[in-house]
């Protein structure tokens, strides 16, 4: 990482300490903000958080890795999250798994040269009545076909 | 999208002005009311409101706090989705009155990470009441304060175990506490917390409006009120639904237009899997209890591909902290996975089973207690098939 960028980081982490006080209960939310905006927490960041709520690294890397929404390594622009729970599975998740696939070129758990799109599986997401489903880093799009998801990454592509 | 059928409770003709009411009772009528209610919670466990909230009323602090429970995550289920959508202000209205009864000042609403889409239509809601002083300081002229923030999940389906939701609002990784103490007595912090889940707290409003007499004329002996449930699986109307406790599940199943039924699921991944001849059991703590999820399978489904996609989701999402739960799981899950391959001898299996019933009583929390019961209905009822066809 260049310094300049170090710095940014620093000067993100401190705001957000800033507005979630800086108590241990700040943590989650801090790691949030973090996640969203840089669609990873990298290590430096999680010393720098470490160091700005005063706790030890370590604890903020157990943090970092016991919640699945949390990631250490980079993401692309649009991680893709498919729901691979029971009642997405009985309607077909496979299906739309295999499209996913074949559009971008990459398998599940990969991440597309350009950086722009990664794939990987999730728990249930509480969209059972409307299944398949998935998850476009937030956004949550359901009653799948292939053909949908085709329209969905034509229109992430420009986007 | 709403309640699919026709609501009994959560018919927006019961609200009235429930938070107004409860801000004229003393603490302690709203108390009495909810005891006598017999309002269970209603995110699985069943464990009963008024008891918790009377327990922590008398813990003594200068500090407590209300957490609302919306950290959804069992497969199969979201009706808290709903409820939250629909009848949003219902369920902060349940917080407060909860929080007037209790003595505390301050709620949390955990919320689910995979709902955060939600966020910003719930944070309008907090703050048109905060606008209309039906939140904040001096609420209704009645001299209480309480607010309410809300606090997002991480994707961790464990969180929603009321001690390991406490850890994670702490900044911790959400693994569950030994219990006792239990969270009543110290919970977020240490000081005294009630955790209740979306739709315990959203009775609550229509319950003081209505009267105990109204709610526990509905439902069961032991079971009053209503159940909000998600279907979802095999059926022509996926949905949520809110039905009466009592009602058999081939009632639901009618309902809900669910044709060639081999098996019902009931309470999620952690539930018991019902075979069709049982579908004269009815929905209530007394028998078939659940947290909202029913999942129908048709003749189509193989139970086993059923069986190892419960498995998976529960050698994810153990937390890893007790034995029992983070190796039990998994070799169970290797078990599935020997039958698939055909080398997986009966005897084996009756120790698998064996197995599944040790996590039922050495887990610590419900994560671990409850995930073998899928394994165990599923093979009890399903075995002869399975064991046919691999």
């Amino acid at each position: 990482m260049l310094v300049s960028e170090v710095n940014n980081l620093t000067n993100d982490i401190s705001v957000l300490v800033e507005k979630y006080g800086n108590g241990r209960q700040a943590l989650i939310p801090v790691l949030q903000e973090i996640q969203n905006r840089y669609g990873h927490i990298s290590d430096v960041a999680q010393q720098e958080i470490a160091r700005l709520l005063d706790i030890h690294p370590v604890e903020v890397y157990g943090v970092t890795t016991f919640y699945h929404f949390f990631n250490a390594k980079q993401r692309a622009k649009y991680n893709i999250r498919l729901c691979k729970t029971i009642s997405c599975d009985l309607a077909n998740k496979d299906g739309i798994a295999r499209t996913l696939e074949r559009e971008l070129g990459i398998k599940f758990g990969e991440i597309t040269n350009d950086e722009r799109f990664s794939l990987e599986y999730v728990s249930c997401l509480g969209m059972c009545d409307q299944g398949p489903a998935m998850l476009v880093n937030n956004e949550v799009y359901a009653k799948l076909t292939p053909h949908k998801v085709v329209e969905i990454l034509d229109e992430l592509k420009v986007r | 999208m709403p309640i699919l059928n026709k609501a009994i409770v959560f018919d927006k003709e019961n609200f009235g002005d429930g938070l107004k009411k409860a801000l004229q009772m003393t603490p302690d009528d709203i108390l009495l009311t909810v005891k006598n209610s017999i309002l269970k919670g209603r995110g699985g466990a069943g464990f009963p409101a008024g008891v918790k909230w009377l327990a922590a009323a008398s813990t003594p602090s200068d500090k407590k706090y209300v957490v609302c429970n919306a950290d959804e995550g069992e497969p199969g289920t979201f009706k808290d989705r709903v409820l939250l959508t629909e009848f949003t202000e219902q369920v902060y209205n349940g917080m407060i009155i909860c929080g007037y009864s209790i003595g505390a000042q301050y709620g949390f609403v955990y919320l689910r990470g995979e709902y955060s889409y939600m966020r910003e239509q719930m944070e309008k809601t907090l703050e048109s009441m905060r606008n209309s002083n039906r939140l904040g300081k001096n609420i209704l002229g009645s001299g209480f304060d309480f607010d309410i923030e809300i606090r997002l999940g991480s994707g961790a389906y464990v969180c929603g175990e009321e001690s390991a939701l406490i850890e994670s609002l702490e900044g911790l990784r959400g693994e569950p506490r030994n219990r006792p103490p239990y969270p009543v007595d110290r919970g977020y912090l240490g000081y005294p917390t009630v955790v209740n889940n979306v739709e315990t707290l959203a009775t609550v409003p229509i319950i003081i409006n209505k009267g105990v007499e109204w709610f526990t004329s509905i439902g069961t002996e032991k079971s009053k009120g209503t159940k909000v449930i998600s279907v979802s699986g095999d059926v022509e109307f996926p949905g949520v639904y809110e039905i009466p406790y009592g009602i058999t599940i081939s009632e639901v199943l009618d309902m809900v237009g669910a044709k060639d039924v081999k098996a019902v699921q009931v309470g999620g991944a952690s539930g018991v899997c019902i075979p069709e001849e049982d579908l004269t059991r009815n929905i209530s703590f007394e028998d078939v209890p659940t947290g909202g999820s029913i999942i129908v399978f048709n003749h189509s489904r193989d139970m086993l591909k059923i069986l190892k996609n419960f498995m998976e989701f529960f050698t994810e999402e153990s937390c890893g902290q007790c034995t029992p739960c983070r190796i039990g799981n998994k070799k169970l899950l290797d078990g599935i996975n020997l039958i698939e391959e055909g080398k997986c001898s009966v005897q084996y299996l009756r120790e698998l089973i064996s197995l599944g019933e040790t996590m039922q009583i050495a887990s610590k929390c419900g994560l671990g207690q409850s995930s073998p019961n899928s394994f165990i209905t599923i093979m009890t009822h399903f075995g002869d098939e399975i064991l046919a066809k691999y």
